[in-house]
């Protein structure tokens, strides 16, 4: 018969033997006759509801069970079988942990219940989300979806920073707001539709472009942060402010029809700037509002945020550390790249060299016209209402439209010739170096880059029309829409 | 359930105190070996919880089974585990009568700001419904295996 190996806290169980005999032909079965012979036992080995306590060990000849087949794992004679203890406790902690934790009120309960019934969310998760504080970086096209899950969650403080005022080509995507909050600053609007979702939920705005000057101090009181921003310097700042304060940041990004998403910042885990050392060169990667974004993406990343931000406030589950989501919504495809630490990593590194907040817009190579003086550059630039002046004048001026043939549908100066930026520098050649260029794009950026091309390879007389279209429109043509 | 007792020499209870408060904010516990309710050393053990060792210990059966050696060793036997409860009165919480063995004395010290604060020592109930409080005598040392902690790291 398999010999039994008993513990010394059980063995006033079994008359004092240290080893005891039981027939059976599994280890459930085996246990099954001990507690037949030494009904004491039982209670001590089992719970109420008949499975083996946590803290009690079953080894046959030296190999755990819960590595083997469980309590199904065969036994022959000859072997033993050793019960040995686990020993835990600890400070008041179940009742303890949960007393830091806010209660729910009734309200709440009915509220969350499809939560409350589940074990991994449950009565104790519900006051974990409840206690919880999570920052939203933006109250945009991710920024959207992620603050409305997490107020419907019951995130007991959801902050929101944002400084950008509603607009109608916001509203293919950013669902927090509606047709009647256009010209609205977005965080007023943001909030009206977070606490008619969920009144219990405390909402903090700030009305203030996320800096380095304030990123810590705005960081500082959230558990955990999310990243909606549309731009590198600021991903970059997200970054390391959420290095420097070890708090996880809920990576998101989207264009056009593909979306990214990871967990970043945690302890062990890597970082933004583990993937990217370096930004893109400045205007290398477009913008939304220059390539353009479906509008249903941002649901579905900013809904993986959120879904990594509650995980990692619960502690259930397997969170997005370490793992480069990547979905393309035209293949309809998941992908998953590995992200390692790297020990190099200039800011979450053995040896970082990035010990507190930078100048981000220098470190990305942009330094928008939003800081610099509105003036014009005459050399370069021509505003809309000289070059109208001068198309008055009768001036022989040949326009060029370096966007898209998408966007020259949507509008265009009359007489303008399209030649996207990608193509330019195959077809310069259809252009005579020394007549008069106007460079024309959306709104500036990228028929000034079409400008200096021309001129690198020898065009004499190229203005870039300042402000773009979307200028013209303003200040010439009214008629036409924007986008 | 008549008052049970447990004998402590106070290098015991030092070495106790000391883990306790070298550990601070974290829980640590460790062995009580010795015979017929006299603890004559006591043997410092890793706490290896996973579940955040500010509120938790858990003594994995490897070092159940490595204190188990060292009793026999030492001639003795397991008499019961220690840990401390950090920022927390010196009482068993809910998790530790969870958890808890039959006939184990469970010492338990409050430290409180690093430093170590009430020593007592519990007893499970044979029904598992609670702790019944044991009184500790504290002898002076009289064996020469006489305390030792083994402070060890995870």
């Amino acid at each position: 018969m398999p010999k039994i190996l008993i513990p010394t806290p059980l063995r006033p169980y079994t008359d004092k033997l240290d080893a005891v005999d039981a027939s059976g032909a599994t280890v459930g079965e085996l246990l099954a006759d001990l507690t037949r012979k030494h009904s004491g036992l039982k209670a001590h080995l089992y719970t109420d509801q008949g499975k083996l306590r946590s803290f009690v060990n079953i080894y046959v000849n030296d190999e755990d069970i819960r590595y083997l087949q469980h309590e199904q794992t065969p036994v022959q004679t000859g072997d033993t079988i050793s019960i040995i203890p686990s020993v835990a406790g600890g400070a008041p902690s179940v009742t303890d942990v949960v007393t830091g934790l806010p209660q729910l009120t009734n309200d709440e309960i009915k509220r969350y219940s499809r939560h409350l019934i589940m074990p991994e969310v449950g009565v104790d998760g519900q006051r974990k989300l409840k206690a919880a504080s999570i920052l939203c970086i933006g109250a945009g096209g991710l920024g959207s979806p992620a603050a409305m899950y997490l107020a419907a969650a019951g995130v007991g403080r959801l902050g929101i920073v944002d400084f950008d005022v509603v607009d109608f080509s916001n509203l293919q995507r950013q669902i927090l707001h509606g047709t009647p909050d256009v010209g609205r600053s977005k965080l007023a609007s943001a909030k009206d539709r977070l606490q008619a979702l969920n009144p219990e939920v405390h909402i903090d705005t700030y009305e203030t472009a996320l800096s380095s000057e304030n990123a810590l101090q705005l960081f500082e009181p959230y558990d955990v942060i999310v990243d909606g921003t549309d731009n590198f310097p600021t991903r970059y700042l997200v970054n390391d402010a959420c290095v420097l304060l070890g708090k996880p940041n809920a990576y998101g990004s989207i264009f056009r029809f593909e979306g990214q998403a990871s967990v970043f910042g945690v302890k062990d885990g890597p970082c933004y700037r583990c993937l990217y050392p370096e930004p893109p060169p400045p205007g290398l990667v477009p913008s939304c509002a220059e390539g353009g974004v479906l509008g249903v993406l941002p649901g579905i990343i900013g809904v993986i945020q959120a879904t990594e931000a509650i995980k990692l406030v619960l502690g259930v589950g397997e969170p997005l550390i370490g793992r480069f989501l990547i979905f393309d919504a035209l293949r309809m495809k998941f992908r998953e790249l590995k992200l390692r630490k790297d020990p190099d990593c200039p800011v979450c590194g053995t040896h970082p060299t990035v010990t507190k907040l930078i100048d981000y817009e220098e470190f990305c190579g942009v330094r928008h016209a939003a800081t610099e003086p509105a003036t014009v550059n005459h050399a370069t630039e021509i505003t809309a209402l000289e070059l109208k002046q001068r198309l008055d004048r009768g001036d022989k001026l040949k326009i060029i439209d370096v966007r898209e043939p998408n966007e020259y549908q949507i509008n265009r100066i009359a007489g303008s010739i399209l030649i996207p930026l990608g193509d330019v520098p195959r077809r310069y050649h259809e252009l005579d170096p020394n007549e008069a260029l106007i460079m024309q794009c959306k709104s500036g950026a990228r028929s000034g880059r079409a400008a200096d091309f021309l001129r690198s390879v020898g065009f004499t007389n190229v203005l870039n029309l300042k402000g773009g279209i979307l200028d013209w429109i303003d200040k010439v043509d009214p008629s036409q829409p924007k986008y | 359930m008549a008052d049970r007792l447990l004998s402590l020499p106070s290098s015991a209870d030092a070495a106790i105190r000391a883990h306790g408060e070298m550990t601070y904010p974290h829980e640590c516990c460790g062995a009580l070996v010795g015979r017929n309710g006299h603890v004559t050393s006591v043997v410092g053990l890793p706490n290896t919880t996973e579940e955040g060792p500010r509120r938790r210990f858990l003594v994995r059966p490897s070092d159940y089974r490595e204190a188990e050696r060292k009793a026999s060793e030492l001639g003795a036997e397991l008499l019961g585990f220690y840990h401390s409860h950090p920022d927390h009165p010196a009482r068993p919480s809910q998790y530790d009568l969870d958890h808890a063995w039959p006939t184990f004395a469970y010492v338990i010290v409050s430290v409180t700001g690093a430093k170590a604060g009430d020593l007592t020592v519990w007893f499970l109930n044979d029904d598992r419904s609670s702790f019944e409080e044991g009184t500790l005598h504290h002898a002076e040392d009289s064996h020469s295996d006489s305390a030792q902690a083994v402070h060890r790291q995870a």
